[in-house]
């Protein structure tokens, strides 16, 4: 019984993780069509920020990681896009050997400033006991973020008239140039906001594992997988998506080796594809989000 | 949604381009040998093998318009094939054939899959990439002895070290000298690059194109779109099985690391930066990024500015600078810039103009990256 | 662009190749060289994923060739040390070690850092007939003579820190590593030696060097209740498992002892109540009391920034220090650069004395028998209690033995 509901919670953390990393993607990819090949490297620089904010400065872990970290990386992201990124929307292939160099420049800036050193944050919370096993408190935080940040995304875009223009200019543009919007500063802010999400997702996820130059290469096939799987409606594709994926990886890494884990999450993958060939809510969910 | 991810293609009608590429490698055939420099040989040996990976992504992606992720899989699988298998044999004709056929049987069921299913652009992108993640992750997990093919132990993570080298075929004890396997890969690659050219003139690669260009109006003609595709897929994993073997023969190892994300990645940039839809620009991307991060290695020193910050500025700055191409941006300033930019411009490009040297041939492979880039279906959002 | 004629072709193709191969010469131009100059070469990653060891390694190569220099040379001649950066690429580790051998015609090449690395440059360098000093602790196994080894082996480091576990903490030993042959090799010799003990060996586990989540593995450890457990995990990612292996609460209930841990500067990286308690065992700390380590800890912190800012130093950034001033003895020893009689002078059965304590070269195997020190980390350094000396890298010696035969040049596997 014990076993079942470590489990469990273990399965919820799997699902939450891959859904944290698709979030900011959803946006940059799954909306605005710009292929971030840099999206591994903001999840990191939202590591770093905690760490910087935490060691340096001494600021409150919550502070730093759920309002600092965000707002700085998706000012990152809002300078990239002012200098690289919006000479070349429209332009996918473009934008993923721009976001390419991105990638690594920001690797070979962050090695340069910080050095070659494994940094990270403590676990905070301590652990609770579950029968024969214990677990980090954390995990249930994070779980909880997850939610909340996906609801917010929602309530953003289905009930706000920001979501209506951001969704308005990205099915079409010159449409809503007519009425007045301009789809340029639509882009720049929702690019910004994809960047902070990135940002955020990054900065929770950091005590849970470590924050160095180069760990961005372990999340962006994940991210791009979840969120291409998930398909036209971004966020709630990336949802689903992240829902069987955890499963399925958590469920055959606790049974087996977390190697097959990984292996049959990318053959599920495959398979999904191969029945939905435009993502899991290409056929039924053309015009949600 | 057809070319989200394919770009526009201009077919090259210049037969004398054809043979003036082929023309400088024959020289090159016969020249670099007389040199006498043994590095140079070795060094030249490695740009090739990677040069025909390059090749092979060149032909699906730029002229099939298949947008596959995963070209390192098939590098990977032929180099993984012929080491496996000339460890069991201990003679290198057949691995070497194997190195080929096994990549073209695995693409020819995972195309199956794929284009008779009807997937298109980006999901076959993220497909391919997550079959080349699976198999990375794979023979990562092989470093057991329980993991062996015959003779042969997969190694796992450390990689297969030591492989033989080609030999002359039914003699094992009699391996090619350097310079036979400068010939023996020289020669492969302008077999290659002239083969893919003459299929593309062929009714079957104008067929090709045609699909590329649009789907339905070329099933509406009477063909079977996925077989061309099937076909395509299975022709450039041939090619990349058999830079996979190539490669080998330069560095005796092979390991996951053919199936890395950063190969997969470095493969399609090459083929960006040298342009979508030229068998040449390509060839050009390759030796070009290769070896600015050869160069930058070299003047490494510990705690100076890291390698991958100046290599990242210049793939940024060239996307920048060179949105067009060099040749098209040259020509807005020579008709529209103002005196100095006319004056720049005029010089720049009348010298180019009149050079028949590599540089002319470098320009014109940016400019057809412009048409690339702005062709029919660029600019195409998605609508999902 | 206009039509090509023929003539315009052939000018074309001619030109073309010319420039080429004027490119290709002028890459290898051989820069003059000083007569009063001996060049080395070597070959660590300082950027991608391995970037976190080769770095401080380039740097304890660099200040070597600085102390030989400033020492009045070598031979009479000055060292310059040509630093690669393969960027974690086996691509690139194939260029360079060529171009080291063959254009800049090196005396020896200090380098690779992973075990795949090594055995992409050693059949390269053999054949070229340049020296390779490979200075990492790794799997053992190495039989070259071209190729001398002063890391340590799993003899040397894991059988010592088992002892330990099993004399301390109890008999049931639970084993996880990263996925690779070192790992698996380590891990089959502390099988046979907590079953030789009458222990019990309940599991290995291996997982791939990007696995951050190890939530599943660390209930089924709790699951297994073992007396302790015994890690040689590797790299960045797998520093998570320690996060979250005290952050389930776990530190102070099952003890640890470690093959590895130190090794990427885990216990720097991690908070003390993260990692407190820890056991290693391994031929270099920073923290060594000795007065040679005292001061070349201090001489590599003034030479790299002061002691905020020079990287911390373990025992695989260390080695390129040891392995470059090992060699400069063995080449006054022989009295000049030739390949053949600076190993003839190593395979004498030489010792030298550095920050790590007596190194002796083997010439059986030619690596080096050395001293292990056992340590716990205690407030997020370690601490020195114990040094066993002199231990033998006897890991394959029932098959190889390169005073009888000197042609033989593969990693054997041992046979546990």
């Amino acid at each position: 019984m014990d076993l079942v509901g470590i489990q469990i919670i273990q399965v919820l953390s799997g699902i939450a993780t891959l859904a944290l990393m698709g979030a900011g993607l959803a946006v940059i990819f799954g909306m605005m069509r710009v292929i971030n090949f840099a999206h591994g490297e903001f999840m990191m620089l939202g590591g770093y920020v905690v760490i910087v904010c935490t060691e340096q400065f001494g600021i409150n872990l919550w502070v730093a990681m759920l309002i600092i970290a965000p707002i700085l990386v998706g000012l990152i992201g809002l300078v990239f896009e002012r200098i690289l990124i919006r000479f070349l929307y429209g332009r996918m292939i473009d934008t993923l050997i721009a976001t390419w160099g991105l990638s690594l420049f920001l690797i070979g800036v962050i090695t340069w400033i910080f050095g070659n050193v494994t940094r990270g944050v403590q676990t905070p919370l301590g652990s609770y006991s579950f029968g024969d096993y214990s677990e980090k408190t954390y995990t249930l935080v994070m779980i909880a973020f997850t939610v909340v940040i996906y609801l917010a995304i929602f309530v953003v875009l289905r009930r706000t008239k920001l979501g209506l223009i951001a969704r308005g200019t990205m099915q079409n543009p010159s449409q809503a140039s007519c009425l007045g919007v301009s789809p340029p500063r639509v882009y720049m802010v929702t690019f910004a906001i994809g960047a902070a999400l990135t940002g955020l997702a990054g900065a929770i996820l950091a005590p849970l594992n470590t924050v160095i130059p180069t760990i961005g290469v372990s999340y962006v096939a994940q991210a791009f997988i979840t969120v291409i799987t998930g398909g036209a409606a971004a966020f709630t594709g990336t949802v689903l998506a992240s829902g069987v994926f955890g499963a399925v990886r958590q469920i055959i890494s606790f049974q087996w080796t977390p190697i097959l884990g990984q292996v049959f999450l990318l053959i599920t993958a495959v398979i999904l594809l191969r029945i939905f060939p435009t993502g899991i809510t290409g056929r039924y969910f053309r015009r949600s989000t | 949604m057809t070319g989200l991810l394919a770009s526009g293609w201009r077919f090259d009608s210049n037969r004398h381009g054809t043979w003036a590429v082929a023309g400088v490698m024959v020289v090159l055939l016969f020249i670099l040998p007389v040199l006498d420099d043994p590095l140079l040989l070795l060094q030249v040996r490695y740009y090739v093998s990677m040069i025909v990976l390059a090749l092979s992504m060149a032909f699906i992606w730029g002229f099939g318009g298949i947008m596959c992720f995963g070209q390192s899989m098939f590098f990977g699988l032929g180099g993984y094939a012929y080491a496996i298998s000339v460890g069991n044999i201990g003679e290198s004709t057949a691995p070497f054939f194997l190195a080929m056929i096994i990549p073209a049987i695995f693409a020819a069921i995972l195309g199956y899959f794929m284009f008779f299913g009807r997937l298109n652009d980006v999901y076959v992108a993220v497909i391919t990439l997550a079959v080349t993640l699976a198999l990375y992750y794979f023979i990562n997990s092989t470093s057991g002895d329980e993991y062996s093919i015959g003779k042969a132990r997969l190694m796992g993570f450390n990689g297969i070290s030591s492989i033989r080298k080609f030999n002359w075929p039914g003699d094992p004890k009699a391996l090619l000298s350097a310079n036979h396997l400068f010939y023996f890969s020289m020669g492969l690659l302008i077999a290659t690059y002239v083969g893919l050219k003459m299929l593309l003139g062929s009714t079957f690669g104008r067929v090709v194109v045609a699909v590329k260009e649009n789907e339905l109006r070329a099933e509406l003609l009477g063909y079977d779109v996925r077989l061309y595709k099937l076909t395509v897929f299975v022709i450039g994993a041939a090619i990349a099985g058999l830079a996979g073997c190539l490669s080998i023969n330069y560095k005796n190892f092979i390991s996951p690391n053919a199936f890395h994300l950063s190969l997969a990645a470095q493969i399609i940039m090459w083929v960006l930066v040298g342009g979508v839809g030229t068998l040449l620009g390509p060839m050009i991307g390759c030796v070009v990024l290769l070896y600015v991060s050869f160069i930058l290695g070299t003047g490494a020193s510990g705690g100076g500015l890291n390698t991958y910050l100046i290599f990242g500025l210049i793939v940024m700055i060239f996307v920048l600078a060179i949105p067009q191409g060099i040749v098209p941006t040259l020509r807005d300033w020579r008709e529209q810039g103002g005196r100095y930019r006319r004056a720049i411009a005029g010089a720049v490009l009348n010298l180019a103009e009149q050079l028949p040297a590599p540089g002319n041939v470098h320009v014109r492979a940016f400019g057809e990256r412009l048409l690339g880039v702005l062709g029919p279906t660029a600019g195409d959002r998605t609508k999902g | 662009m206009g039509s090509i004629t023929r003539r315009k072709f052939l000018a074309t193709s001619a030109a073309s190749a010319a420039a080429i191969t004027a490119a290709g010469l002028m890459g290898n131009v051989r820069i003059a060289r000083a007569d009063d100059e001996i060049v080395i070469a070597s070959l660590f990653d300082q950027s991608g994923g391995l970037d976190v060891y080769g770095t401080p390694m380039t740097m304890c190569a660099t200040l070597a060739v600085e102390e030989i220099n400033a020492a009045g040379g070598l031979l009479g001649k000055k060292i310059r040390l040509i630093s690669y950066d393969p960027q974690s690429n086996m691509e690139l580790y194939a260029q360079y070690a060529q171009e080291a051998a063959l254009k800049e015609k090196v005396a020896v090449v200090q380098g690779a850092i992973t075990s795949a690395s090594r055995e992409v440059i050693r059949p390269i360098l053999g054949e070229n007939k340049t020296m390779l000093w490979y200075s990492v602790i790794y799997e053992g196994g190495v039989c070259d003579m071209n190729n001398v080894v002063s890391g340590a082996t799993p003899l040397q480091m894991g059988d010592p820190v088992v002892e330990y576990g099993m004399k301390n903490y109890g008999k049931k030993v639970y084993y996880i590593g990263a996925d690779y042959n070192a790992p698996q090799i380590i891990g089959d010799w502390g099988k046979k030696y907590v079953t030789e003990h009458g222990g019990e060996w309940l599991a290995k586990n291996l997982f791939p060097l990007d696995v951050t989540e190890f939530g599943p593995e660390i209930s089924k450890i709790q699951a297994a209740k073992p007396d302790f457990l015994y890690t040689c995990l590797v790299g960045g990612a797998h520093i998570s498992f320690y996060r979250q292996w005290a952050a389930a609460g776990m530190l102070s209930k099952i003890p640890m002892v470690s093959f590895t841990f130190g090794v990427g500067n885990e216990h720097k990286s991690l908070k003390p109540e993260e990692c407190d308690g820890i056991v290693s065992a391994q031929p270099y700390f920073q923290e060594l009391e000795t007065p040679a380590n005292k001061a070349f800890v201090k001489r590599f912190q003034d030479r790299f920034g002061g002691p905020d800012k020079a990287p911390y130093l373990n025992s695989v950034g260390s080695g390129s220090y040891i392995g470059t001033w090992f060699w400069a003895e063995a080449v006054k020893k022989a009295g000049t650069i030739e390949r053949e009689a600076v190993l003839k002078a190593l395979a004498s059965g030489m010792s030298w004395e550095g920050p790590s304590g007596k190194l002796t070269i083997d010439p059986a195997s030619m690596h080096c028998t050395q001293d292990v020190h056992l340590a716990k980390v205690e407030g997020g350094s370690w601490k020195v209690f114990q040094t066993i000396n002199q231990l033998r890298p006897d890991d394959v010696k029932d098959r190889c033995d390169l005073t009888k035969n000197p042609e033989t040049a593969e990693q054997f596997t041992p046979q546990i």
